[in-house]
């Protein structure tokens, strides 16, 4: 089996990545989709020079005054963060490109940040045929990250957003009114925007969403298992 | 010893024609920034490293101070971002983007982990590129990536003043999309197509070097 992916995130929202603003949550679903996407990585690539090119100017944006120099060798062991994961090659998801579907996982950002696989997931039932993992976000980050696992032609409940809201699909298939979205696809909504996914008849759909604010979900369903589960 | 840019002399009289002038670094001639991470790559050149602080010290300073950090904390987070372009310009390839840039995104990630305190959802590009030492880096791959700083560079001078100022509250001040539009007072999508806006023009830029 192989998926095509042809649903990228809005420039914009690629943008604030790579500028380092985007929110946590929303940037480990960029991070999730580039680690599949060739054609994004690229488009990363472009969005830092132009980074590069605004840090050149920030000295004309106000008086930064002369710093001292220190050789380096007076200088050491200074820790540098070590990123949690990062690209390995992997699915090489070029727009257009066929990427083989043979051994499915959660990405690797994900797998590394996490420690977590497809068969290790604790998954909690949300209810018929919704289930879901909350992954943490550092301290004091607002919003919402979670695995969210769809039984074959179930629907979602309508949601609308407090802000962005970026699904990735990561298993199987969900349908909306925008289009039908398989692995490896994104999905870069709005706060304007309701949906009401729909997970594939056969497939089913495990996928990761990423909110800014924690997400509002409604319907009977949503308001019946909203106190318990802080959706 | 500690010395200070502002203190330190003339530069040194090279032989030949002048090199060219970086219409923004000024005295920094195209391509002297890779060739100075090769040289601190091959050598340890203590006298590359130097040039290149002095070509991006203040700059990494004021993207951090910009970012709320304290004088003191800028300056620690210039010296660290810096110190790893040092220990580590030997796993810098230009094919995976401009010096500039590369920097850039060490700054970048260092001010994620330590002002916001948030995981570094980033690949850092030395780790992409550890099978090619930039030692071997082909005189093309240079030339290419030179050119693309350079109309990257060009390009900010296209944007008009709202495309500039949503730019630079996103990658400078490092404001999410939501924070723009509350700070502007505009509707998150309006903050979002200019965004889109001026990336199209470096995007358009950039074309036929892809």
């Amino acid at each position: 089996m192989t998926a095509t992916i042809t649903r990228h995130p809005d420039d914009a929202t690629l943008m604030s990545f790579a500028a380092g603003s985007l929110p946590e949550p929303l940037a480990a679903a960029i991070a999730a989709h580039a680690s599949m996407c060739a054609h994004c990585r690229q488009e990363l690539s472009g969005m830092e020079s132009l980074g590069a090119a605004l840090m050149e100017q920030t000295s004309k944006l106000g008086p930064v005054e002369a710093i001292a120099w220190n050789p380096p060798r007076v200088v050491t062991n200074m820790a540098v963060p070590t990123p949690r994961w990062h690209f390995d090659g992997g699915e090489q998801g070029a727009r257009g490109e066929l990427v083989p579907n043979t051994a499915v996982d959660l990405p690797q950002p994900i797998v590394r940040a996490y420690n977590l696989s497809l068969g290790t997931i604790a998954w909690k039932r949300l209810g018929p045929g919704m289930w879901h993992h909350r992954l943490d976000l550092s301290p004091g980050v607002e919003g919402d990250l979670r695995l969210l696992k769809i039984a074959a032609g179930r629907k979602m409940p309508i949601h609308g957003h407090g802000g962005c809201e970026l699904t990735l699909v990561l298993d199987g298939a969900y349908g909306d009114e925008t289009g039908v979205y398989w692995r490896g696809d994104i999905q870069d909504v709005d706060d304007d925007v309701e949906h009401a996914p729909v997970a594939d008849a056969e497939l089913g759909c495990i996928c990761l969403i990423a909110s800014e604010r924690p997400a509002r979900f409604r319907g009977l369903v949503s308001r019946f298992i909203q106190p318990w589960t802080g959706m | 010893m500690v010395q200070t840019w502002a203190h330190v002399g003339p530069r040194r009289q090279s032989k030949g024609p002048p090199p060219s002038r970086d219409p923004v670094l000024g005295f920094m001639p195209r391509g002297l920034m890779s060739d100075l991470l090769a040289r601190i790559a091959k050598d340890k050149d203590n006298d590359a490293f130097r040039q290149l602080y002095e070509t991006f010290g203040s700059r990494v300073r004021g993207y951090m101070m910009r970012q709320g950090a304290d004088p003191a904390t800028a300056e620690e987070l210039t010296q660290e971002t810096l110190l790893t372009v040092w220990r580590k310009a030997n796993l810098y390839s230009s094919e995976k983007g401009g010096a500039a840039a590369w920097i850039f995104t060490i700054a970048r990630n260092l001010r994620i982990d330590r002002l916001r305190r948030e995981v570094v959802w980033y690949e850092l590009t030395d780790e992409m590129a550890q099978a090619v030492p930039s030692g071997d880096q082909a005189v093309d791959d240079i030339v290419a990536q030179n050119e693309r700083q350079l109309r990257v560079r060009a390009t900010l001078s296209e944007l008009s003043d709202d495309q500039r100022e949503v730019v630079t509250l996103a990658y400078i001040d490092g404001l999410s999309h939501s924070q723009i539009a509350e700070r502007l007072s505009l509707p998150l999508g309006t903050v979002k197509s200019r965004m889109r806006l001026a990336y199209q023009k470096v995007r358009t830029a950039l074309e036929d070097l892809q």
